[in-house]
């Protein structure tokens, strides 16, 4: 079994929803605490396994704002695990998740700096390593009902832009949706080869935009005219001139 | 990244003690100096290694959980850090089982055997702590074979000069010991000025790699957070460009420049006095060069904090 996500950044609209339902669930889990710093002062801080952010792909007016939701990627070939001097991070052999042993951390760091995604991060009050668990406890949890057993932000997102299941099976959601619409690992050439995989954006047409009109007409003269009289006005006694 | 100094002084003075002692095993076998006594080279290496203790000790203050630091011995087989801990240990018997037998029976094969594996593991050591850096994929400024390169001759080079400050302090003729560092000190700094041409050719993956958007231009609209997150101080550290310049001239220059000029005696007799701050500078210069390493190395995690290339 090789479980992870699927991201639709088509449809993803930025709302952070699934970054609260993950830091809601995992602070009172298994892993929890996630520390807080200064969480009412001017500078809030604090753990969180999954960050979301907003970026604008190509010039307008091809342009398009893209929100990138990233939390672990539980790479197949996953570094924070093989730098890991103490055995606190493994990697699941059932299922792929990537964990730490909180009990064993000695907080050196070196998996966070192993790791391209900025999937982890040290909680300073623990002084441990913490990161997605891919909400292990949950998935497995049979007190819940069954359509509740997947991670916190799955089940949170409100424009279904998170798919959780397993890559092993051909047939399983996530990976009919990777095979029928591209989806693709972001960093590839760092080689983790990591599960989660990111749906690209639909090709949409371009926007129609309406070319402005360079003067020519006694309106947009007078306009101009105007514009002069009121500028220079403005600018009386500056001493600019 | 950002540079820690417990990491930075460990490196550095932990390497020099390291590359002393490495030099200092040998002192009889390859015949750095032939008047010196076996009483002379115990206390030459217990200097050694309370600069590689010294350096051990700062270590541990990198850890946000230093309780665990034990447990770093157990993943060999994977752990650049691990395999540096490991011998970092195993390397004390073996030092203190020279240093008693030079003590005890002088200049005899069993000190040679021992002198030979503590040289070893010393290199191999040095080799450790820089491949947990050289290791990493995901620091283009680090992963390279650059990295232990320069760790080594950034170990045996104040090693060498502190060496050669005690030989001249007890009267010893140094004078091949500063012939081998003449050598060390060219060949660093030439694997050092490489290193900074090398860094300085763009590489690695972008921001388009990173969010899969190779065919447009990709910019940050909102990077999510409010305030500092552990990505930002660990990864985000950034210094102005022209500080780092000058930064390079006077690492460069008190690592380099500065201890040639002063043990070849281009600035007057190569004496004790030239000798003792030829070495400060040396130590003075790779404290700078360890600094600049951690200081210009420069995360992919950057990338999606809005880094157009690393």
């Amino acid at each position: 079994m090789k479980l992870g996500l699927v991201i639709d950044l088509d449809t993803c609209v930025g709302c952070h929803a699934c970054a609260v339902a993950c830091k809601q669930w995992n602070t009172s889990g298994t892993t929890g605490p996630l520390a807080d710093y200064d969480p009412y002062g001017e500078q809030p801080s604090g753990v969180w396994f999954n960050r979301i952010r907003n970026y604008e792909v190509d010039e307008f007016p091809n342009n398009k704002t893209v929100n990138a939701p990233m939390s672990c990627m539980h790479c197949d070939d996953a570094a924070c695990v093989t730098v890991c001097p103490t055995g606190a991070s493994y990697k699941r052999e059932e299922d792929g998740i990537v964990l730490v042993d909180q009990s064993k951390c000695m907080g050196c760091n070196l998996c966070a700096w192993a790791c391209p995604y900025g999937a982890r991060e040290l909680d300073e009050e623990q002084g441990v390593m913490k990161k997605c668990t891919l909400c292990v406890d949950r998935i497995y949890d049979e007190k819940l009902p069954k359509e509740e057993r997947q991670p916190a932000c799955v089940m949170t997102c409100p424009t279904h832009a998170r798919f959780f299941g397993d890559f092993d099976d051909p047939d399983s959601k996530v990976s009919t949706l990777v095979r029928e619409r591209s989806g693709y690992s972001m960093m590839p050439e760092v080689g983790y080869n990591p599960v989660n995989k990111y749906l690209p954006p639909r090709q949409r047409p371009t926007a129609p935009t309406v070319e402005k009109s360079e003067g020519g007409t006694s309106a947009s003269l007078i306009g101009k005219w105007m514009k002069r009289q009121k500028d220079a006005f403005n600018d009386l006694g500056k001493g600019t001139h | 990244m950002h540079p820690a100094l417990s990491v930075i002084f460990f490196t550095v003075t932990a390497g020099a003690g390291y590359g002393l002692l490495f030099l200092l095993a040998f002192v009889n076998i390859g015949g750095l100096s032939e008047m010196i006594s076996p009483d002379q080279v115990t206390a030459m290496g217990i200097v050694g290694l309370v600069l590689v203790t010294a350096g051990l000790i700062s270590s541990t203050f990198h850890l946000a959980n230093p309780k665990n630091a034990w447990r770093s011995f157990t993943r060999f087989k994977t752990s650049w850090l691990s395999r540096e801990a490991v011998f970092a240990v195993l390397f004390y018997p073996v030092s203190l089982i020279w240093l008693a037998l030079q003590f005890f029976t002088g200049n005899s094969s069993a000190t040679a055997i021992f002198a030979v594996i503590m040289a070893a593991m010393a290199l191999v050591i040095m080799l450790c702590t820089a491949m947990i850096y050289a290791s990493l994929k995901t620091i283009r400024q680090w992963h390279t074979p650059l990295t232990p390169v320069n760790y080594v001759l950034l170990g045996l080079l104040p090693g060498a000069l502190i060496l050669a400050v005690m030989f001249a302090s007890q009267g010893l003729d140094a004078g091949r010991l500063l012939g081998l560092s003449v050598i060390i000190l060219v060949l660093a700094a030439l694997v050092k000025i490489v290193y900074f041409f090398w860094i300085g050719t763009p590489a690695g993956p972008t921001i388009n790699t990173a969010l899969g958007f190779t065919r447009a231009t990709v910019k940050l609209l909102d990077v999510g957070h409010a305030s500092d997150t552990f990505h930002t101080r660990e990864f985000g550290y950034q210094v102005d460009r022209v500080k780092l310049i000058w930064l390079r001239f006077i690492s460069v220059g008190l690592a380099f420049v500065l201890p040639i000029m002063l043990i070849t005696g281009m600035l007057g007799s190569a004496g004790f006095a030239a000798l003792g701050l030829a070495a400060v500078s040396a130590y003075a210069g790779v404290f700078v060069e360890r600094w600049l390493f951690f200081a210009e190395a420069r995360h992919v995690v950057n990338l999606y904090h809005g880094a157009q290339r690393t």
